[in-house]
């Protein structure tokens, strides 16, 4: 029994638009676009992405200030003390299945601890050592 | 009849802006603090503060263009409706406001510096509905 085609061509295009609208993805997935945005060959490195996170860069903070050295737990904003939950995925199921979302904290963090974004390839490291972090 | 139909639609569609708004002001601003009652400041610091968002209170909280477009309609439309917010405070902080000052002048230094408040800015600490705009005195607990 098969699907009309024009069924399947309708199902297929809603599928594409909702998953543009609500860019769901996996921790892997953003990764994976990030190591293509930072060029051919480019793989997030988990040692250099655990460097990246808990070191400073010219500024008062460091990502792991907030979201801890070990960010499998519950972290706390510098400045106003709300508790921020796990950044690890396996710790924290939602991180890091909205692109959008993730963009979002990307500039805004990268701008308050290194004084610019963070390159592709930065957020492709520091997303392959968080995916390393496991139960 | 059209007129009713196109008021009743209007009604409605306006209505869905407020909420759209409001749960994008939940979303976006008590990622990192509680959504301080808009009413607690007067429109001038909310636009003030909106149109600085990435060099906000110290940290970068920029926001999309479409969000910020909202939040900047809606929040300056609801500012200044608590009973004692008139004039914007210094810096625009709802903790340097005339009205918080003299509510909380009991309040010692060394008490908002509790572990347990850290700053004034944490009203939940003491006021426990203040996510729910509940900031009755009889039901404050000061934290030790």
């Amino acid at each position: 029994m098969n699907a009309h085609p024009y069924f399947k061509l309708t199902a297929t295009i809603a599928l594409a638009l909702f998953t543009a609208m609500a860019c769901a993805a996996s921790p892997a997935e953003l990764q994976a676009g990030y190591e293509a945005q930072a060029g051919p060959g480019s793989k997030g490195n988990a040692h250099r992405g655990q460097l990246f996170f808990t070191s400073k860069h010219g500024k008062d903070w460091a990502c792991a200030n907030c979201h801890t050295a070990s960010p499998t737990v519950d972290g706390k904003h510098a400045t106003t003390g709300k508790v921020i939950g796990p950044l690890a995925p396996a710790f924290n199921p939602e991180r890091f299945t909205d692109a959008t979302k993730a963009e979002k904290w990307f500039r805004r963090n990268c701008n308050d601890v290194a004084g610019r974004e963070c390159t592709a390839g930065e957020k492709a490291d520091v997303l392959a050592w968080l995916q390393t972090l496991k139960r | 009849m059209a007129t009713l139909i196109g008021a009743v639609l209007a009604g409605s569609s306006s209505q869905a802006q407020t909420i759209n708004a409001a749960a994008k002001y939940q979303q976006e601003c008590a990622a990192c603090h509680m959504a301080y009652p808009p009413g607690m400041l007067p429109a001038a610091s909310w636009t003030r503060i909106l149109d600085h968002m990435d060099k906000h209170f110290g940290t970068d909280a920029s926001l999309d263009d479409a969000t910020l477009r909202e939040l900047s309609t809606w929040l300056p439309a609801n500012g200044g409706t608590f009973r004692r917010v008139r004039e914007a405070p210094p810096q625009d902080r709802i903790t340097q406001s005339t009205w918080f000052i003299r509510q909380h002048d009991e309040v010692s230094s060394a008490t908002w510096k509790r572990a347990s408040i850290g700053s004034a800015a944490n009203c939940a600490a003491c006021h426990a509905g203040a996510a729910k705009g509940n900031f009755n005195e009889h039901d404050v607990r000061i934290p030790k």
